[in-house]
């Protein structure tokens, strides 16, 4: 037996004996989130045994360094783990922006002390953390925000207004990007990390079509933000006024995170679940599912192939906006087909049946899909210039 | 396996595009032979030539002179012809028949399977009955008579039907039409009595045949595989043209659309290149991003089968064949439209080869099942 697969049936064990079977469903709406965080509480005792079995073994982030709280697993162990919690429907132990964005940006340009911190705070669930990038004037054209950091020596005082922070409202910290030189429009951003209950943040949920409010508007008033944490350990990450660096290498995390490329429900074909949801199906809307799930699957093979190059450095680096692009599209039209299928029972709002509106709320949350994290429009944009090398784009 | 070459393929890769782009080129293959009006559609010197590089084996196994290779390297060399749209009987004859002689006697390999590898022989398949593809339903029949067998009856879209040495027919020895049991498939030779070809020119400027059988008298040894066992060893042919199609079909996409981004580049108009307009950009990206999905696909559907075919089949790889020949049937499609209107009226003229590659698009689309047949196939397979 290689060692892959000897790692293999020993992951299937472990999982045997840790998943509890209540997790190993997929997830159904928010409430099956665990975020973690100062005020987070389990909605179940299987929830907290998945999320305890988890931290311990390093699978809140398995590919992180032990050191840092990770399970330190090579790229191959990752999939495998991977594969095998999909295998079994396992739910995530614990979502974050922690995991997703910030630890990505601090392993790649964070100081030993602050790895040290705050990766092993975020894989241990305990701070949840979010992320402070648009601004009402800034939105596609991120680096023109305005939100000013003034130097008070060791400490900046910060003033300003973000939007579209995701649970700023249930969040304990925020990474966020603060102009520091207003004569330098890309080498005068700082990329802070900063207490959000330390004084002068509030938070204003924004309540959007869908009738939730994932996201926030976050108002900076006079907050002060230390330039250190202690030895080693800055309050922001990469060098003052280069934050955009940071920025940009994020942006490439997030439009891979949203695109859905490590499979699951997002790259699924669905007409099959169509059909025993209705019990039959009209021809032509038949014929629109099996396109889709044609264009589900294949998009599904593009994830695997895109992670299995970006491990081996084979990924052109503006790929991430293609994946962006085909996987928020492709959700659109999956929650259109869904919506079709569904019929009027799909319109209720707050039925019990639909579990409180679910189909058409998470129809109208779909929308935001290619919004987000860049426009489609965008997107496009971006493939244009760094991979087709087209003129002036 | 991860879904990209390794590195003995990214080699065989350069080693197909350089030999294509020189050897298989569009300006001395495909308007050579058809500006000549060659009744056969390709030349067979670079046939032979193939032949020379081993391409033309590279399915079968090294006991039998061959490469003892998969689809992604079948793959590969296909990719390159649908860049160059080289005309050649690769597909039919290294990928389709080869599959099935395979699963011939060793008496039938020895016959055919030579020519395979020296690039010296042409074969052909005949399934289709009818102008679409519907191999579930199989009305040509094989009857019993003396130690062999008597075919009758018309397969259509017989690609180098007309040119080839040996046409593998699927044909119905029991049962009725759309039985899946029933089917055996025979090696018919060139000139077998009552075999008649009408020979027609596609679109793509290739040559297929209405093929008719009117008592064809075969010796029992001209079955491939068991008499009524042909059904396993058709899905199987099936598999391996419907893979090979759509990785020639991502070739021609790829062509095309880099033809188009090169014309964005240089077009100017308004004083400036057409490539600076967003209203291009973006149909332009849009295609990448198809291209790039179009190519994964086919890549995952070529190693499940490879996969499948050292452990006796799969559902999954049935399935992601169907997906990946419906995929890239409407990218490439996409690519070549994009492609001729992004030309403009210079797009239109035969001197230009943006159109040509429209034309084998439409042929390639067609042949073995099109998007609409394949995408049906996903749902039945799925259970919709």
């Amino acid at each position: 037996m290689s060692d892959l697969e000897a790692f293999r049936e020993e992951t299937r064990q472990w999982l045997e004996a840790n998943c509890p079977p209540e997790m190993r469903q997929p997830v159904r709406d928010e409430e099956d989130v665990y975020w973690g965080g100062r005020n987070a509480s389990f909605k179940s005792d299987a929830q907290k045994a998945w999320f305890d079995a988890c931290v311990a073994k390093g699978y809140t982030v398995p590919a992180w360094p032990k050191e840092y709280g990770g399970a330190g697993l090579s790229a191959p162990e990752a999939k495998i783990l991977r594969q095998e919690m999909s295998r079994i429907s396992a739910r995530p132990p614990l979502s974050s922006f922690g995991i997703w964005m910030l630890g990505p940006a601090l392993l790649h340009f964070g100081t030993e002390g602050q790895k040290q911190r705050f990766l092993n705070e975020i894989a241990r669930g305990e701070i949840r953390w979010c992320q402070g990038y648009s601004e009402p004037g800034s939105g596609s054209d991120l680096v023109s925000m305005q939100t000013f950091g003034e130097d008070r020596g060791d400490h900046w005082v910060v003033n300003g207004q973000k939007i579209w922070t995701s649970y700023a409202d249930e969040a304990d910290w925020i990474f966020c990007l603060v102009r520091t030189d207003k004569e330098n429009k890309y080498q005068g951003i700082t990329f802070m990390l900063f207490d959000m209950a330390g004084g002068g943040v509030t938070t204003k949920p924004i309540l959007l079509i869908s009738g939730n409010s994932p996201f926030c508007e976050t108002f900076f008033d006079d907050v002060a933000v230390p330039k250190s944490y202690g030895d080693d350990c800055p309050g922001y990450v990469g060098e003052i006024n280069r934050g955009w660096d940071v920025a940009k290498y994020l942006l490439g995390h997030e439009r891979e995170m949203i695109s859905g490329a490590g499979g699951g429900d997002r790259t699924a074909a669905i007409g099959a679940a169509m059909l025993r949801h209705s019990g039959e199906l009209d021809p032509l809307l038949r014929a629109e599912l099996a396109m889709f799930d044609v264009d589900a699957l294949a998009y599904s093979a593009m994830g695997e192939k895109f992670l299995d190059e970006v491990k081996v450095g084979k990924a052109h680096p503006a790929q991430p906006n293609m994946m962006k692009y085909a996987g928020t599209e492709l959700n659109k039209r999956r929650h259109e087909l869904m919506m079709s299928a569904g019929g009027s029972r799909a319109l209720e709002w707050e039925s019990e049946e639909t579990g409180g509106g679910k189909p058409s709320r998470n129809w109208l949350r779909t929308k935001a899909n290619s919004i987000e994290g860049g426009t489609s429009e965008v997107m496009l944009n971006v493939i244009s210039k760094r991979i087709l090398d087209l003129p002036g784009a | 396996m991860p879904l990209y070459h390794d590195d003995d393929q990214a080699m065989l890769a350069d080693t197909a595009s350089q030999f294509m782009a020189e050897e298989g080129s569009i300006k001395k293959q495909l308007r050579h032979w058809r500006d000549r009006d060659c009744k056969d559609g390709f030349g067979h010197g670079l046939w032979e030539q193939m032949g020379e590089l081993g391409f033309t084996g590279i399915l079968l196994d090294e006991d039998d002179g061959g490469l003892g290779m998969g689809h992604v390297e079948a793959g590969i060399v296909l990719e390159e012809i649908g860049r160059n749209l080289t005309p050649s009987p690769f597909l039919t004859t290294s990928v389709l028949a080869a599959t099935a002689l395979k699963h011939g006697s060793d008496d039938l390999k020895q016959r055919y399977l030579p020519g395979v590898v020296s690039g010296k022989a042409v074969y052909a398949v005949a399934i289709d009955e009818g102008t679409k593809h519907n191999p579930a339903r199989i009305k040509t029949k094989a009857e019993k008579s003396g130690n062999g067998f008597k075919l009758s009856g018309q397969k259509d879209f017989v690609v180098h039907g007309a040119s080839s040495d040996m046409l593998v027919v699927a044909a119905r020895t029991s049962g009725s039409d759309d039985d899946a049991d029933g089917i055996t498939l025979f090696a018919v030779p060139r000139d077998a009595a009552g075999m008649s070809h009408d020979a027609v020119r596609l679109v793509d400027s290739s040559v297929a045949t209405h093929t008719k059988f009117d008592g064809v008298e075969l010796d029992g040894d001209a079955v491939i595989g068991e008499v009524d066992g042909g059904r396993e060893i058709l899905n199987r042919v099936l598999n391996a043209g419907r893979i090979g199609a759509a990785a020639e079909g991502v070739g021609v996409a790829r062509g095309a659309m880099d033809m188009t981004v090169d014309y964005l580049k240089q077009r100017k108009q308004f004083g400036k290149p057409i490539g600076e307009f967003q209203a291009l950009q973006h149909r332009a990206a849009h295609l990448y991003s198809e291209v790039e999905i179009a190519r994964a696909v086919v890549i995952k559907a070529q190693q499940l089968l490879d996969a499948a075919n050292e452990n006796g089949g799969s559902e999954k790889a049935e399935l992601m064949v169907s997906v990946a020949k419906a995929k890239v049937a409407k990218t490439a499609g996409l690519a070549v439209r994009e492609g001729v209107q992004m030309h403009g009226g210079i797009g239109m003229t035969d001197e230009y080869d943006i159109g040509l590659y429209m034309k084998r698009d439409r042929a390639l689309q067609e042949f073995l099942g099109d998007a609409y047949y394949h995408a049906n196939r996903v749902a039945e397979l799925s259970g919709y």
